[in-house]
């Protein structure tokens, strides 16, 4: 087997984040390796580098034994390297066979989209692909749209393939499906690396595991030798110390009640299938799960932002008072019925925040509609901004002019989570409450939360840091799928048992 | 019976005329707008092609011609008025795609600007003219405007003689050539949007242009091109306007700047397809003159009349929003400034 | 070269480009004109200067046309907040002229003046309200293209003034309605200057105050009220809008009618205090131009009143030259367009920076 593609010594940093730190790391022809690691181990990072998207900072690439240069996704494809995203690139009103051919020459610039059908269905007999040439991209299924992708990279003449994560978003029986292509493929003497964290995967179609970790490079070892214990070992490492404080909290109350919760998306797909548990105040309740697994789902559904199927019951629990049904209320009518309920929403400026307003304005997003007079009042947000400018000591120029968008993430996310927790809430929900933030500031948000948890307020922590999960939380809630894998109490649980649960698709129940 | 067949092909022959006016207007904002560009310019570039036309002819025609005492050449008429019509629109056009291309500029904004400022270099031109010519109304290039409304008269005679007061040699032979060249026009745009890889990218382009350029596409280029050449198309609009419709004259009676409104309501009407503003287009003039031939109204009832077309393309535009349905709805990027790094 | 987003551009600076952006602008408009009739640029600037502000009554007539544009502006100031492309001031405002001129028409002299000032005002409100809530009330419920559908509003408004006007011509047969109430026994009915005494500097000093008032009023709406940070919010995201419990629906609705009914009360102001009489001509683009003023001033309703002024000048000062100099007016129209694409222009280098440092070749070498 000859090598297709190598990466020496490679390293990228996005400002002081280093996303890949002097990796090393080969494929042949005609060998399928999976890329396996966490999330934002830099997986995606380093194969963006391959297919042109980013530019290394360091180190070389070498394709058939000779150094390149990719600037862009163009000359990646002239290398014949074709990456298929995760977002898929396609124009929604053109034929499948329409987006395949974009932006080829062609004969003389003629379309013929018989000859073009005519190829596609030639390359789609070849690998098994089971494509309709002259089908519309909105007419098709996610799993449509990436065998689309995929029959685009190979039309352009690619033999290394790039799939980042195509089963994330795909059934089991669709997965089965694709794997026979990549097998195909793989026949072909194409040579393919698939991202992904699911360790079954990782065994049924690879050849070759290799395994990044917060952007270094592991090591590999042949699939054959590999258990899932190994790779899950490999892949969290280590369990580490993060001396989180944990205080027991006396008395827990039931405070949200959800039963057998499912939700679509706009496509149609179920995002969330009969998901049950509660959260009780004194207590912080970890969700777990590999990224898109239902964790934003879960969350929207409760804060009245979701489309609900039926079946699905929500009730919130008061103190002292009949508990009430939250299915059905947006989020007027939550806060109307006095349930103080607060978010910090994983997407900041595209839903907790305002980004071109100042601190204070975003403050007054949550009460700005208190009391009769029309005027809004300033007054009040502005003592919260002061306040929580000066508690959580939140870098700004002023409260009053800058808009967030220009503080940097740690502050942007000291005045979120501030915000929601001078909401006096009975409960908190936190998405990825500490993505990008350096750890001062993150150990700032979990003491934050660990004070609310003391409080008597039901805490519910989505993250993906396995070691915080298990050090911050009293319970964990693991999601594969948009199913419940498993409720575990966090203090007698190790992490692998967590990282298994994490891949294991419907099971565990 | 034959009262009304008559009136009516006279009323059709009267929209065919009219209506040549915004389907060039529409054609080429259709292929401005397919690269995602949306010009609310199209007045102030027709106004721009119109005066640029009929000062080059005038020039020649009235002056050149005129001071060396010979005959204006018939081709050269007809090249000059054309070429120089199109030269200054695709100018306007530059000049909308330099702002919101390079510059980013807002592009409803930028059209409207450019509708004023179009408008005002028409008008003062088309005054000064008539200035120079002695008067309001009075600059006349007869020859070019002779040209640009010939046809063939024994064809149009000896198929009316077969047709009775059906008069089809009148209705369908009677117009100058840029009437067919309109349609030919319709014609040819859409089977290179739809038959050609370029105009595959084209529409890439205006649908989804993010997605065009990650397939190597220059956005740029097309984006430019495609409002240059729609702008230029647009102001062949103008041109017919001055000399078919008001026969090689001038007039500041702000007209040209209706009818390019109506040019981007056929847009829409016509649902980004070029060939369905050829009978949208007559239906327009068919609505706009059908007061003439409707007994009985007064003066006050045919200004509610003129509104038809207006309504009739807020009828399209809630229908295509309501029946969501993908093929009929404006290119995804319509009206959205690209920049990658902004992804 | 590299092009990049910058941020927080100090507000002086920004102020700065854009100065040099109009400077520029009326050098070049300057050697139009030198071009086209050969005379001293700086001559014909301060003749400008003369026709907009030489005397007391050129004076008026600027600061009236200053007034009018700025209202429109000002009234699509909050669905231009909201990003709802509200192209159709132009009916807006020609349907509430119609309406104020219609109640002056019908029920002058059956009516106690006031009352009748009011009824027309709100009659012109209402209908400036209705005219913007079609639009906002399709975008909300199956998200119509809010640019086209207020464009095609427009000429359905202007055939509905054609309309009226052949209705209610003054004399017969001169197809205009003439000046109303402009003698007889309700003579100067409906005026609003009459509500004080007669005069152009009464009816425009009015128009003023009224411009200046409304101004306010609307900069306070945005800025310190419920509904104006619902607007901002609405805006910058529906999603956080919805995550807030705002009605982006509601929302998206009441905006429009408020912003339909300001572009109507200046129709109202347009017939009440500027020209007394209604005809197709009584926008005369200037919804248009005002999309332009408000979208530049940043929907700030003080900026527009600079920018409206400016507009004014150089409109006043451009029939000026023209009368004394032999063009058409029409020269007016290339000035102003020449100037507003300079300031839309310029805009760029306020929001985005260019350096002209080649790009570092990197890679491990």
């Amino acid at each position: 087997m000859s090598i297709a593609i190598e990466v020496k010594n490679i390293t990228k940093r996005f400002g002081s984040v280093v996303a890949n730190s002097n990796i090393s790391f080969s494929l042949s022809n005609g060998e399928i390796v999976a890329l396996l690691g966490e999330n934002g181990s830099g997986k995606t990072t380093l194969m963006n580098m391959v297919s042109g998207i980013y530019r290394p900072d360091e180190g070389q690439i070498f394709v058939d034994g000779k150094e390149v240069e990719i600037h862009s996704p163009k000359d990646a494809i002239n290398l014949k390297i074709g990456m298929i995203h995760q977002h898929f690139k396609l124009v929604d009103i053109f034929s499948a066979a329409e987006n395949i051919i974009l932006g080829l020459e062609g004969d003389k610039g003629k379309l013929n989209m018989q000859k073009v059908n005519k190829d596609v269905k030639e390359i789609a007999s070849k690998y098994g692909f089971d494509i309709d040439p002259n089908k519309k991209i909105y007419d098709m299924s996610i799993s449509e749209k990436q065998t689309v992708e995929i029959v685009k990279v190979l039309y352009r003449g690619a033999d290394i393939l790039i799939l980042d994560e195509p089963t994330a978003v795909l059934t089991p029986q669709e997965t089965s499906k694709l794997f026979a292509i990549m097998k195909n493929m793989k026949q072909d003497n194409k040579a393919i690396i698939i991202i992904t964290h699911k360790l079954n995967e990782v065994l049924e179609v690879s050849d070759r595991v290799a395994i990044l970790r917060k952007g270094e490079y592991i090591g590999d070892m042949e699939t054959k030798k590999a258990s899932q214990q190994s790779l899950t070992d490999m892949m969290v490492g280590k369990a580490v110390s993060l001396n989180i404080d944990r205080p027991t909290s006396e008395n827990k109350v039931e405070r949200i009640k959800v039963e057998h919760l499912t939700v679509k998306n706009a496509e149609g797909v179920k995002m969330l299938s009969g998901v049950t548990f509660s959260a009780n105040g004194g207590e912080i309740l970890g969700i777990a799960g590999i990224a898109g697994s239902g964790q934003k789902e879960l969350l929207e559904s409760i804060a009245g932002l979701q489309h609900l199927e039926d079946g699905s019951k929500i009730s919130y629990i008061p103190v002292d008072e009949k508990e009430i049904n939250l299915v059905g209320l947006d989020p007027l009518e939550i806060l109307n019925q006095g349930i103080l309920l607060s978010f910090v929403p994983e997407d900041r400026f595209g839903m907790g925040l305002v980004g071109s307003m100042n601190i204070t304005q975003n403050i007054m997003l949550r009460s700005y509609n208190k009391g009769k007079s029309p005027m809004v009042d300033f007054n009040e947000p502005k003592k919260i901004a002061t306040k929580i400018v000066n508690d959580l000591e939140v870098v700004t120029p002023d409260i009053d002019k800058t808009p967030i968008r220009r503080l940097s993430g740690g502050n942007v996310q000291k005045v979120l989570v501030g915000r929601e927790i001078e909401f006096n809430p009975r409960v908190l929900m936190t998405a990825y409450a500490v993505r990008g933030l350096d750890i001062n500031t993150s150990y700032t948000i979990y003491n934050l939360l660990t004070a609310q948890k003391m409080k008597g307020v039901a805490v519910i922590y989505v993250g993906e840091d396995l070691d915080v999960l298990l050090e911050l939380c009293d319970r964990i809630l693991v999601l594969c799928g948009g199913e419940v894998s498993g409720i575990v109490d966090a203090k007698s649980i190790t992490k692998e048992e967590v990282g298994l649960l994490m891949t294991k698709v419907g099971g565990g129940k | 019976m034959f009262g009304f067949i008559s009136s009516f092909s006279t009323l059709l022959h009267s929209a065919i005329i009219f209506g040549t006016v915004i389907m060039l207007g529409a054609i080429g904002e259709i292929v401005t707008e397919k690269s995602g560009n949306l010009n609310l310019g199209v007045p102030g570039i027709m106004y721009m092609g119109a005066i640029a036309g009929l000062a080059s002819t005038f020039m020649y025609e009235n002056v050149y011609c005129a001071n060396l005492g010979i005959q204006a050449n018939d081709f050269l008429c007809v090249i000059i008025c054309l070429g120089s019509t199109f030269l200054a629109s695709a100018l306007g056009g530059l000049l909308f795609s330099f702002l919101t291309i390079t510059l980013r500029a807002n592009q409803n904004v930028t059209g409207l600007t450019l509708t004023i400022l179009g408008s005002g270099i028409g008008n003062f031109f088309g005054g000064s003219l008539n200035k120079l010519a002695g008067g309001v109304g009075q600059v006349s290039v007869n020859n070019t405007s002779r040209i640009f409304r010939l046809y063939s008269n024994k064809m149009v005679e000896a198929l009316d003689s077969v047709t009775g007061s059906f008069k089809l040699g009148t209705l369908f032979f009677s117009y100058g050539f840029l009437t067919y060249v309109a349609i030919i026009l319709a014609i040819l745009i859409l089977l290179y949007l739809n038959k050609t890889r370029m105009g595959l990218s084209l529409r890439a382009v205006g649908e989804n242009t993010a997605t065009a350029d990650a397939t190597g596409i220059n956005v740029t280029l097309y984006k430019y091109l495609a409002t240059c050449i729609g702008a230029g198309i647009s102001g062949l609009g103008g041109i017919y306007y001055i000399m078919v419709y008001i026969k090689g004259t001038w007039e500041n009676q702000g007209t040209i700047e209706a009818l390019g409104w109506l040019a981007v309501a056929l847009v829409i009407f016509a649902t980004w397809r070029t060939v369905r503003t050829i009978w949208g287009a007559y239906l327009f003039g068919m609505l706009y003159w059908a007061y003439f031939y409707i007994p009985g109204l007064t003066r006050s009832s045919q200004e509610i009349f003129k509104m038809a077309p207006y309504l009739v393309t807020i009828f399209v535009l809630l229908m295509v929003s309501m029946r969501k349905k993908k093929e009929s709805q404006p290119p995804g990027s319509l009206g959205s400034a690209y920049f990658r790094e902004e992804r | 070269m590299q092009i990049s987003k910058r941020e927080g551009i100090s507000k002086s600076k920004a102020m700065l480009i854009r100065l040099i952006a109009i400077v520029v602008a009326l050098i070049i408009c300057a050697i139009v004109i030198f071009l086209i009739v050969n005379l001293n640029p700086i001559k014909v600037y301060i003749s400008m200067f003369n026709g907009a502000f030489g005397t007391n009554k050129r004076m008026w007539v600027t600061l009236r046309d200053m007034s009018m544009l700025t209202c429109i502006a000002i009234g699509l100031a909050p669905a231009f907040k909201m990003r709802f492309w509200n192209i159709g001031a132009e009916g807006q405002m020609l349907v509430g002229a119609i309406s104020a001129a219609y109640f002056m028409i019908t029920f002058s002299g059956r009516m106690n003046p006031i009352i009748l000032m009011i009824c027309m005002i709100i009659g012109s409100l209402a209908m400036g309200a209705i005219w913007g809530l079609i639009p906002g009330f399709f975008k909300a419920k199956w998200n119509t293209n809010e640019t086209l559908f207020t464009l095609m509003m427009n000429y359905i408004a202007i055939q509905c003034t054609s309309f009226c006007v052949s209705l209610w011509e003054n004399p017969p047969g001169s197809n205009s309605v003439g000046t109303i109430n402009a003698t007889g026994a309700n003579k100067y009915v409906g005026w609003i200057g009459n509500l004080l005494s007669k005069g152009y500097n009464k009816d425009y000093g009015i128009l003023l105050l009224i411009t200046i008032f409304l101004a306010i009023f609307v900069y306070i709406y945005l800025k310190y009220t419920k509904h104006g940070f619902e607007i901002a919010v609405v805006g910058d995201s529906e999603n956080t809008a919805r995550y807030a419990g705002i009605r982006v629906d509601k929302v998206y609705i009441r905006t429009m009618a408020l912003s339909g009914a300001l572009c109507g009360l200046a129709g109202f102001l347009a017939v009440s205090s500027v020209s007394h009489t209604i005809s197709t001509d009584t926008a005369n683009g200037r919804g248009f131009t005002a999309i332009i003023v408000a979208w530049l001033a940043k929907m700030n309703p003080f900026i527009m009143i600079i920018i409206s002024l400016l507009l004014a000048f150089l409109d006043k000062g451009s029939v000026q030259i023209a009368s004394e100099f032999g063009l058409n007016e029409y020269v007016s129209k290339i000035i102003t367009g020449i100037i507003l694409l300079f300031i839309l222009g310029s805009e760029f280098f306020i929001n985005y920076q260019v350096s002209f440092k080649k790009i570092k070749k990197d890679g491990g070498k």
